[in-house]
């Protein structure tokens, strides 16, 4: 039980930490990378609530 | 001449699939709950057992009278070119959110009565204090706020599809299902079945029964965003769909129980000391980041658009705000753990993620706010624009003290006090009940194809009387929070402590007066807006008007 806690303990404040810091700074890149395709991908997305069928 | 034309048939009308399969289990069920119900070890659980045979034959009923007067074909998903939306579901949730959330505020105000006059309790066990508090609780935050999350979901998920709800009988078992757990959990309280953990009272029999009406909104949610006719899921999508998963996590880690007999209420957990209270807490926060929170921001980010005409302010900014509150709020649970047996840094940990945490929430504000750029008149003209802006900026305004209180230092302070009563509904009046007001005043002309509401001056009146509520409510309970707080930790210079736990009551009777009567006029607004929803359902319109409404619902 100790050994497992310890073993867990430890990849959550190595591997676990860079792991999920690195997936959130990807999203980060995803949203704010500046191309002209995304763009318009992001203002269609976000004029779907105002369309009307 | 005479030919032989064999008549038109209409299609062959037979049971579906579900229909079926649904009429077996439920028939099942029923005499499997009679059989629980005769042998139950205790009354309080023979009713519940017999409530739930009573449901499952009414089911069996509601869905062979369903049968019999549907037509034999599938239910078209388009009509003339236009996905034919199932609103049934959506009404049924609109209505009960609307007469939950009276009879929730009315417990609350029952309750704040009792901490301000005992005499209330009437010495009657059903309706003690103790009773009423998780009663008032649930009933506001899983009666009010769970109808008005699974109606807004099955609006905005099929309108921003553009395709008709998945499921045939499915969204209805939903709907009522969820509907009956709450009765379930209700009475149980008041007849006092509870195990005992916070926002978690429910035994181990209704939680398994919402566990499966749980996971059956989770797939016609995903099914509905699986046949959908947009490239895009709309951002609100994301937070419905963040909130419907995280809470069934939450809700299987917080209760693995073993029932003692299946003839009895009392259930124990897995779980033991100090994990079993983190296991708590990790649901609890949750509960409020992920019910409370991410549910109601896919309100904000369809219904403020919606009324305001104008898409969200930055969509960029919407993704990062759902992310970055997906990765920091589950890590923020510990902070109501300070200074108990949970390890130190377990302790810190929860407290650093909670002071991340002002980040995205406050991006997220400024995202809500600034899609009014350059409709700021809508402020003044469109109350229910107010009523949604004040919602959000009461959103910024908690998400800041939560943080503030959650820093080891301040919360030793306001721990176990009225502050934190205090915060929670800055946060749940404030906040919640408001962006919940505000999508119930748009949803229900749509609904029910009407121009707008029946009285545009009665929703200033409600926004106006709850505001007042809401401002005594939690400044009351700030002065009583940090009264408490410091006379509690007063020391004569002998080193006694000054002050006794009845002398602190003492001084909080005024404050628990004012708390009631926030209460009261919180209530009072809610009946006006009862009112007002019930009159634009059943005033029938002119001619004039309808077709206006058909206009502007096109």
């Amino acid at each position: 039980m100790h050994d497992t806690y310890l073993g867990l303990a430890a990849f959550a404040q190595t591997g676990g930490l860079i792991l999920f810091v690195v997936a959130f700074l990807l999203v980060v890149a995803y949203a704010f990378w500046p191309s002209k395709k995304r763009k318009k991908e992001f203002d269609d997305a976000a004029n779907i609530p105002l369309k009307e069928d | 001449m005479t030919t032989l034309q064999a008549p038109i048939q209409p299609p062959a009308k037979s049971l579906r699939w579900g229909e079926g399969a649904l009429i077996g289990v439920f028939s099942l069920f029923a005499l499997f709950s009679i059989v629980v119900a005769a042998k139950a070890y205790t009354p309080e659980y023979a009713f519940h057992a017999y409530l739930f045979a009573a449901a499952s034959i009414a089911s069996v009923f509601a869905i062979g009278n369903r049968y019999m007067n549907r037509p034999a074909g599938a239910v078209p998903q388009f009509i003339d070119g236009k996905p034919n939306y199932n609103m049934g579901v959506v009404k049924f949730g609109t209505v009960a959110a609307v007469i939950w959330g009276i009879a929730g505020f009315l417990v609350g105000v029952i309750a704040a009565l009792q901490l301000a006059f005992p005499i209330v309790n009437l010495d009657l066990p059903w309706i003690s204090f103790g009773r009423l508090r998780p009663l008032h609780t649930s009933a506001v935050i899983f009666a009010f706020g769970g109808n008005v999350l699974l109606a807004t979901s099955f609006y905005v998920v099929q309108r921003t599809s553009r395709a008709r709800l998945a499921g045939d009988l499915a969204p209805w078992f939903v709907m009522l299902g969820y509907n009956f757990f709450i009765v379930i959990a209700g009475t149980g309280y008041l007849l006092g079945i509870t195990q005992g953990k916070e926002y978690a009272e429910p035994e181990w029999y209704s939680d398994l029964f919402l566990t499966v009406v749980w996971v059956t909104y989770l797939l016609v949610f995903l099914v509905t965003l699986l046949k959908r006719n947009e490239p895009h899921i709309y951002v609100a999508n994301w937070f419905y769909l963040a909130f419907i998963i995280t809470i069934a996590v939450l809700h299987l880690g917080n209760n693995a129980t073993i029932p003692v007999s299946v003839f009895s209420p009392k259930s124990y957990i897995l779980w033991s000391g100090v994990q079993d209270a983190m296991f708590q807490w990790w649901y609890g926060h949750n509960a409020v980041g992920f019910f409370l929170t991410a549910g109601f921001l896919a309100l904000m980010y369809y219904f403020i658009p919606k009324r305001a005409e104008r898409p969200v302010y930055s969509y960029r900014l919407s993704i990062v705000h759902f992310w970055a509150l997906i990765f920091i709020y589950i890590w923020a649970g510990p902070h109501h753990l300070h200074y108990t047996a949970l390890p130190d840094w377990a302790q810190t940990l929860g407290m650093t993620f909670s002071v991340i945490l002002w980040m995205p929430s406050w991006g997220g504000m400024i995202n809500g706010l600034m899609t009014l750029s350059g409709a700021w008149d809508k402020l003044r003209t469109d109350p229910v624009i107010r009523m949604m802006v004040v919602a959000v900026a009461f959103y910024g305004m908690s998400t800041f003290e939560g943080p503030m209180m959650s820093v080891k230092a301040v919360n030793s302070l306001s721990h176990y006090t009225e502050w934190t009563i205090g915060h929670v509904h800055s946060g749940a009046l404030g906040w919640v009940a408001y962006i919940s007001f505000g999508a119930i005043y748009c949803l229900v002309p749509w609904l029910w194809n009407k121009r707008e509401m029946y009285s545009v001056k009665a929703i200033n009146w409600h926004f106006w009387v709850s505001t007042l509520g809401i401002v005594l409510y939690i400044s009351s309970m700030w002065v009583a929070g940090i009264l408490q707080g410091l006379m509690w930790r007063a020391y004569t210079q002998l080193g006694f402590l000054e002050y006794s736990f009845i002398e602190t009551v003492e001084a909080m009777h005024p404050l628990y007066v004012i708390r009631a009567l926030g209460g009261i006029l919180f209530l009072t607004g809610a009946l006006i807006m009862a009112w007002n929803v019930w009159k634009t359902i059943t005033t029938p319109q002119t001619a004039a008007e309808r077709e206006l409404a058909l206009q502007a619902a096109e």
